[in-house]
């Protein structure tokens, strides 16, 4: 199986969403650098819009995570609820 | 940021269909074959072009929102790092050539990918792909402009900023960026998007700006990072664009294989060529370094590019053969650029300098291979040189590839002492290239690359020196001569670091800014 993974400017939007991804992927790792934090995960990671809304307090739009991402890998799937990064071998 | 989400009419799908499909229409006055001219030549067969979806299903109206919102965070970062003299800040002045390199190479290329994606739009027959090109484009001419103000805070103060758009069409090494973009510009749609969309933004895109981004966090550049993060914010939306477009030409006729497949083995050389510069600038130009060139290459090439050709391979997708070369070479290419830059310190409109012991150690543990075998009593002897007044300056001019357009400095697969050098004849010329990388794409389109504007053959021909120039002359200095028409300031801009006006003013600066006499 191979990485997939997904990198944000390291901020306070960010911060929960972060945490909500490690919480929703047991298998993810979170890797720190200057400005970044890049998460990488075996095969597939998943971030969900209610986890990330129950962390904030708010109503979050997933198209939002634009605005602070940095780089992905894997192919993509986006709805309303869900943003999935995978690779299908 | 608090955005206000308001509840949805529509979901994210149904709005996408809407936005894209909804808005397209068969032409009726016109056949669609005249209205797109270029959708076939290539050979690309396409049977249904809404078999294509941008997975982040962006429309518009979202594009536009979320596009404002990263202005609005950027500029606000620029004004404080301007308003508060952030230049002072960063490391070391060194590290400004790193910028120089950056805004001079790089950032007009950005101006280059909008024009390219807005013609890419305009040729698409299909309406998901053309609203994703135009999103793209749109972005490409955001990063010129965001870059070119970032880095204008610079130009108020040190030396090699002050005319990249001239230098972009004359210099030397300048042409190695600029030649890539134009000859991916110069093909069809369906290739723009193998060579930009998909090796450069998805197998590349990372390599140079998340090192590079991470080194100007490192060395105390607040601006560089934070345009170079926001422009990064579109690069996964490009990445996935190139991705989608690689997958749907080899989901539409089977006899799309075989074209896309020399793409993807001409555009991954051509593209790993290219990133050499960002090899150099990682190994030797960032005072305070993030992670050599050999890991940042492990990372983001062989383990991110791996599983991508991994998961290519059902559609019967191979590894490009010249990547084998790229394990070695990894070890080695960094320290061939910095030597070469060095030599030719005198023609650069950036400064060169050796490295320290401090970091010929960091080197040497970086490289356990190859640094101290090959590279480390070369740099300590030019390095003693300089001390002893004799700082070394190449005044001939190298030859360079035919393709890549770099001089022939990289050294043949399995011997690191032997320049790799490749000759092809075309009606009866004789053409030279650095690889065997680059020989194949020579020989594939020789028509096409016979034509190359090469620096040096055009230095020879006469046809860079100021125009009245009388080469005849006694006491003609070519090389003056070729730097005036650079436009870059002789003895400023160029030569070591060490002795250079950047080094003085960024000390007196500095100790104006914590001193009080």
């Amino acid at each position: 199986m191979s990485k997939v993974f997904i990198a944000f400017q390291t901020n306070e939007d960010t911060r929960p969403i972060i945490e909500a991804v490690l919480a929703d992927n047991p298998h993810a790792v979170a890797n720190e650098s200057p400005a970044m934090v890049k998460i990488d995960a075996e095969g597939e990671l998943v971030i969900k819009r209610a986890s990330i809304e129950e962390l904030i307090g708010r109503d979050f739009d997933l198209q939002e995570l634009q605005i602070n991402l940095i780089t992905i890998s894997g192919h993509l799937d986006e709805d309303d609820d869900e943003f999935k990064l995978s690779w299908l071998n | 940021m608090d955005m206000n989400v308001k509840k949805k009419k529509l979901g994210l799908k149904e709005k996408y269909a809407h936005m894209t499909r909804g808005l397209d229409w068969e032409t009726s006055y016109q056949p669609m074959d005249k209205v797109f001219p270029q959708a076939k030549f290539e050979g690309i067969k396409i049977h249904d072009w809404d078999k294509w979806e941008d997975p982040f299903r962006l429309t518009m109206d979202a594009y536009w929102k979320y596009q404002a919102e990263k202005e609005r965070k950027l500029y606000a970062v620029l004004d404080a790092f301007a308003q508060n003299n952030g230049h002072l800040g960063i490391t070391d002045a060194r590290y400004l050539n790193a910028v120089k390199l950056f805004l001079t190479g790089i950032s007009p290329l950005e101006y280059v990918a909008h024009r390219g994606f807005a013609a890419a739009g305009r040729n698409f027959p299909g309406v998901g792909p053309r609203v994703a090109c135009l999103m793209q484009s749109v972005d490409e001419i955001r990063h010129a402009q965001t870059q070119i103000h970032a880095i204008s805070n610079y130009n108020k103060h040190y030396d090699g900023f002050h005319d990249f758009k001239h230098m972009l069409e004359r210099v030397w090494y300048l042409s190695v960026p600029k030649s890539f973009f134009d000859d991916a510009f110069s093909a069809g749609p369906f290739e723009w998007m193998i060579a930009i969309g998909f090796s450069f933004e998805y197998v590349l895109t990372n390599l140079l700006f998340v090192p590079f981004m991470s080194g100007a966090a490192y060395n105390g550049d607040m601006a560089t990072v934070t345009f170079g993060f926001s422009a990064q914010s579109d690069e996964a939306r490009h990445m996935t664009l190139g991705l989608e477009c690689i997958k749907f030409m080899l989901e539409q006729d089977p006899d799309n294989l075989p074209i896309v497949q020399k793409w993807i083995d001409k555009w991954a050389w051509r593209g790993i060529r290219v990133l050499s510069l960002v090899g150099m600038m990682m190994d030797y130009m960032l005072p305070k370094r993030v992670m050599s060139w050999k890991e940042a290459w492990e990372i983001y090439f062989e383990q991110n590019g791996g599983a991508l050709f991994a998961d290519l391979a059902r559609y019967g997708i191979k590894v490009p053969e010249c990547l084998t070369q790229c394990s070695e070479d990894k070890e080695h290419i960094s320290h061939q650029a910095w030597a070469t830059f060095y030599q030719y310190g005198g023609a650069a409109a950036f400064h060169t300098w050796m490295p320290n012991d401090e970091e010929m150690d960091w080197l040497s543990a970086k490289y356990p291979n190859t640094f101290d075998k090959y590279y480390r009593a070369r740099f300590t002897y030019w390095r003693d040189e300089a001390e002893k007044g004799n700082r070394f300056y190449s005044n001939t001019l190298p030859m360079l590839c035919q393709v890549c357009q770099i001089p022939m400095i990289f050294t043949e697969p399995g011997d690191p002492t032997t320049l790799c050098y490749r000759e092809s004849e075309y009606e009866g010329e004789k053409y030279h290239t650095c690889s065997d990388g680059c020989q194949h794409i020579f020989d594939n389109e020789p028509e096409k690359y016979a034509q190359a504007w090469l620096p040096v053959h055009q230095i020879y021909q006469g046809n860079c020196f100021p125009e009245g120039t009388d080469p005849t002359v006694e006491g003609f200095d070519p090389l003056a001569a070729v730097l005036d028409w650079y436009h870059f300031n002789n003895g400023h801009d160029n030569l070591d670091f060490e002795g250079s006006r950047d080094q003085a003013n960024f000390a007196a600066w500095r100790g104006m800014a914590t001193k009080n006499t």
